[in-house]
């Protein structure tokens, strides 16, 4: 490839990546250069700026794209796959940076700003994560989003916590990549390639010529290992360790972000390899792969849910609900039709305005405890009503009570399993969503029906009471009229989504 | 008119909006208010659902003000052309002769239960916006004319209901809380799913069409279903609303919630919310699937049957006032289900009319036993006796309900039980006479605890109770006053009911005369 080749493509669909990339060199430099003169509250901004701008311009591609544009024989592939996906990227780290506005004020994180720019670089892997079709870029952008949360973990360098859950996170982090990468080295092997839209037809031709079984000892470590940053069992362990250790902008950033790019990366990985093995009567993706991920879902629902009730740790608690809610979320692709891309960024979204409203309570709520614990809790509805009516939102959301965004993603969810007649799967989902009630509706126990040490007006942050108050209404809003949602999703990108005619569609 | 009908139905669903809005600006110091506002906040649904009775046309069976907006349209794939399939879940209201009675129990008894919440002592606005909630919650579960609708509704009854018991109730009222969340969320699940399912092979949420749709073997959606497949759905959504009803053995939860929540929302929990069961029984469990209902009748008979003696036999036993009306009222509710048992319209008429009595019955026994309550802050009938003499209004009311209950002719419960066994003595004499034998039971628990606690030796400590108080006579004479008004004029309830009755189970009614 000469160099005119490269000035030959529109770079300007890379426009959202490359401001990313460019505001967290700048603000680098900045911070190294002009660090101590400058209030460190200004790169958090400059950094919210730069998502906001990167934001606009993925809308601006979404607007313009037509077909899938790729540069370099898919290394990077935009697409309305992953602009869906990056939208919900730039929107969870955007909060999360309003959130540590707030919240790095007075916590004992030294390296401000490290922080902000470990962020961004986090967001870029993941934004690289969502578009790419070729088995190198995914991993580097894999990597690139691991290693800025394990140094995002750690950040709080005096707190053992903090230190101890980096360390498990790194740990358990590089196993799972491990795991990920031999996989890989499988599918490469078998195929000779890295492009993930040839190894589709080449996976398919080994199939035939007689490795099946290395086909499914592939698959099984590629969704082991990519298991571990969506936290669906069997890779789940971690999360409660690094959610609680973390600072809690950062366990919203990994319980939001993380978890959509893994299943950015999961989807577009498993689905397109292994879309066209088949061992001459049952396709293996739809039949045995989605099995196994039926499994999985069901596995992470249940552990995640059944331990959840026995924690007493609030952001313990977040974790085991991330891994059940990981779970729900396998639940489309069991197996995928048509319907799966809008239950999916539906669910996410609203998963996305919970979560990031929830932690933000937990966030004051702990602060001012100076405990996690859930009796942290305890009368909070005496001591400021606004944020305990705004966390019960957050709560039924979680748990699927209506109005809320979480019921809906729920139902839709439901749907299309009942839609595929997995009634075994849906009867999971339903048993273990009756079981969460018990400790969401633990920690409303706590606000409103326990006294709490205290009965003082507590003191929350006017940004972050906005922001709480926003998520709130966003909640019930979306929870209420979903159609704009899916709508906005069906009008803007199925249509042209390139899965669209591969997929069996869900009803005639 | 006709603009005004259009919007009646969610004007009245809606109305205890109002309240909720006055009351979040009202400081929370000001008690009074508060509780004047909770009040008079359901004297607006009450109007426009007396309003709307009254207007009611008893002669079709169609529904009645309709409401139909579009609301959610789920896109669910994309044909081989491109276009995309959606699947539409609108805003339908309407009611009929069925759930028009139901709309005006739930808003007299409301309207009572807001009165009785007078006793109501601690954290008054937060109690009067969730009683408000509730009661939207408890309209548009009968307004609903479209599932979606109705299971939004009635999981909007779940919340404010597991506050007002785990914030207001007694002793063990937070375990109560769980207990009713956990019973009631597996119930909810189960009819979600079920409600999906149909939603899936009708293509539409409307209740009416798919009423329609399911009885008609022609329609390509009906034919797809097989009979094992529907029996299927009927037993899921059986198990449903049995769980809501409660049927035994899914009835401890109720237990709970009756004994632990505060008398104003036992009132509700019992007069109303039992009532969204056999609700849902009849217009989704029956209406959509009467042949497999039809098959199902012995078991229904037979689980009716075990209600009813269960209930009064345990009843009985009870030390506890509370206890020995809970056991009552799954006692009663066994009647229902055997006025459901017998398939033809007689029975559901008594079925129904069952369904309406106890909910009067019961808030006016359950509001008697909180007056009892607050003067002697014991509902144990050891410690109880001689009432009459210090209390003797009281008593009064109270010996009446009971009389009520136990089906005296003249009032409301006798003609609900008297229907509901002369349907059943037409299909299955043998299991009515067996279920007969728990209304000779009915009447010896009552009159035990009743006669036990007004007669006999005064405790000396009770000596000097205050007799009712003009906020208490209220509610006791309303609810009495339509127990009696029923039970002399039935045609107030069996005029609209008949009509629809017959629409709502046109095979049912074919097949069991």
């Amino acid at each position: 490839m000469d160099v005119k080749d490269i000035f030959s493509y529109d770079w300007s669909y890379l426009l959202p990546e490359f401001i990313i990339l460019g505001f967290a060199t700048a603000l680098s430099l900045l911070d190294l250069f002009a660090g101590k003169r400058l209030g460190k509250q200004v790169i958090g901004w400059l950094s919210l700026l730069g998502v906001v701008l990167a934001a606009v311009f993925v809308f601006v591609n979404v607007g313009t794209l037509d077909k899938p544009y790729s540069y370099m024989t898919d290394m990077i592939r935009i697409d309305n796959y992953g602009n869906a996906f990056k939208l919900l990227f730039l929107g969870g780290t955007a909060f999360t940076l309003l959130m540590s506005l707030s919240y790095l004020k007075q916590r004992e994180v030294e390296h401000t700003g490290e922080y902000y720019y470990l962020l961004l670089t986090g967001l870029l892997g993941a934004m690289v994560m969502a578009s790419s079709a070729d088995l190198i870029t995914l991993f580097v952008g894999l990597e690139l989003l691991s290693l800025s949360s394990y140094v995002l973990v750690g950040l709080r360098k005096k707190s053992l916590h903090s230190n101890e859950s980096a360390f498990k996170y790194v740990v358990s982090g590089s196993i799972a990549t491990a795991v990920t990468l031999f996989g890989m080295s499988y599918v490469y092997g078998l195929t000779g390639t890295t492009h993930v839209y040839e190894i589709s037809t080449r996976l398919a031709e080994v199939s035939m010529a007689g490795y099946q079984f290395l086909v499914y000892i592939a698959f099984a470590f590629l969704a082991v290992g990519l298991a571990f940053k969506i936290s669906a069992a069997p890779n789940h362990m971690w999360a409660p360790d690094v959610y609680q250790g973390a600072p809690t902008p950062v366990t919203a950033f990994l319980a939001v972000v993380s978890k959509a790019a893994g299943f950015a990366l999961l989807f577009r990985l498993l689905l397109i390899s292994f879309f066209n093995v088949t061992d001459g009567s049952s396709r293996f993706f739809f039949d045995q792969g989605s099995l196994y991920l039926g499994i999985m879902a069901a596995a992470s629902m249940i552990i995640g849910n059944t331990m959840a009730l026995r924690q007493t740790n609030i952001k313990r608690m977040m974790a085991f609900s991330g891994i059940a809610q990981a779970g729900y979320l396998l639940v489309p692709f069991v197996p995928p039709t048509t319907l799966f891309f809008s239950e999916v960024i539906f669910y996410l979204f609203g998963y996305l305005l919970v979560s990031f409203g929830a932690f933000a309570v937990i966030m004051v709520v702990t602060r001012e405890q100076g405990t996690e614990d859930l009796k942290g809790f305890a009368g909070l509805y005496h001591r400021s009503p606004l944020l305990a009516i705004a966390m019960s939102i957050f709560l039924l959301s979680l748990a699927g009570i209506p109005i809320t965004a979480g019921f809906f993603g729920k139902f839709y969810l439901f749907m299309g399993s009942l839609a595929q007649e997995n009634y075994w799967l849906s009867a999971v989902m339903i048993i273990t969503s009756v079981i969460s009630y018990y400790y969401y509706f633990g920690i409303i126990r706590q606000m409103y029906m326990r006294p709490g040490a205290s009965e003082a007006p507590m003191y929350v942050p006017k940004g972050i009471w906005t922001f709480v108050l926003i998520m709130a209404v966003a909640t019930v809003f979306f929870g209420a009229f979903p159609g704009l949602v899916t709508d906005y999703v069906q009008a803007h990108f199925n249509p042209s989504f390139d899965f669209g005619n591969m997929l069996p569609p869900t009803f005639q | 008119m006709d603009s005004v009908t259009n919007i009646l139905l969610s004007s009245l669903v809606f109305s205890p909006l109002l309240a909720i809005v006055i009351l979040a600006f009202v400081p929370n110091h000001q008690g009074g208010v508060i509780k004047q506002i909770g009040i008079y906040g359901t004297v607006l649904p009450l109007i426009l659902s007396l309003w709307m009775f009254g207007s009611f046309n008893y002669d079709t069976t169609n529904l009645q003000f309709v409401e139909r907006h579009d609301w959610i349209s789920i896109p669910i794939g994309l044909a081989q052309t491109g276009a995309v399939f959606t699947f539409d879940i609108n805003y339908e209201l309407g009611v009929d002769g069925i759930s028009m009675p139901l709309i005006l129990l739930t808003a007299i008894i409301g309207m009572m239960a807001a009165v009785a919440s007078w006793q109501v002592k601690k954290r008054l606005k937060e109690y009067f916006i969730l009683f408000h909630i509730l009661l939207i919650g408890m309209l548009g579960v009968f307004a609903a004319d479209n599932l979606f609708l109705f299971f939004i509704f009635f999981e909007m009854t779940l919340v404010p209901m597991f506050f007002l018991i785990g914030i207001w109730g007694y002793g063990e009222r937070e375990h109560a809380a769980n207990k009713f969340l956990l019973y009631n969320g597996i119930g909810s699940g189960i009819m979600l799913l079920a409600f999906i399912v149909i939603f899936i092979m009708m293509r539409t949420m409307n209740i009416d069409q798919i009423t329609t749709i399911l009885s008609t073997p022609e329609h390509p959606a009906a034919g797809a279903l097989t009979p094992a497949f529907r029996y299927g759905l009927f037993l899921a959504l059986f198990i449903a609303f049995a769980i809501k009803l409660p049927v035994f053995p899914f009835h401890t939860w109720m237990l709970k919630v009756h004994v632990q929540a505060p008398p104003s929302i036992v009132m509700i929990h019992s007069g109303i919310l039992l009532k969204m069961g056999a609700y849902g029984l009849l217009r989704m469990g029956i209406g959509f699937f009467p042949e497999q209902a039809y098959q199902f009748s012995t078991w229904l008979a037979v689980l009716g049957i075990i209600n009813v003696l269960y209930g009064a036999v345990l009843a009985f036993v009870q030390k506890d006032l509370k206890m020995v009306l809970a056991y009552s009222s799954i006692s009663h509710m066994g009647i229902v289900l055997l006025g459901f048992a017998s398939m033809n319209s007689i029975g559901f008429q008594g079925a129904m009319f069952q369904v309406v009595s106890h909910g009067f019955i019961s808030a006016l026994l359950f509001f008697l036993i909180g007056v009892i309550w607050d003067r002697t802050q014991t509902s144990m009938i050891d410690d109880l006796g001689g009432l009459a003499k210090s209390m003797p209004f009281v008593s009064g009311i109270l010996l009446a309900g009971a009389m009520a209950s136990l089906g005296l002719p003249g009032m409301s419960g006798f003609i609900s039980e008297f229907f509901a066994f002369l349907g059943l003595f037409g299909r299955m004499p043998a299991l009515a006479a067996v279920g007969a034998l728990g209304i000779v039971l009915t009447a010896v628990y009552l009159l035990r605890a009743i006669l036990r606690t007004t007669f006999g030796p005064t405790p000396a400590r009770f000596n000097s109770l205050a007799d009712a108080q003009p906020m208490e006579v209220i509610p006791m004479v309303v609810l009495l006053g339509f127990i009696i008004l029923i039970g002399v004029y039935p045609a107030v309830l069996g005029n609209p009911m008949q009509q629809a009755l017959k629409s709502i189970v046109p095979i049912v009614t074919g097949i069991g005369g």
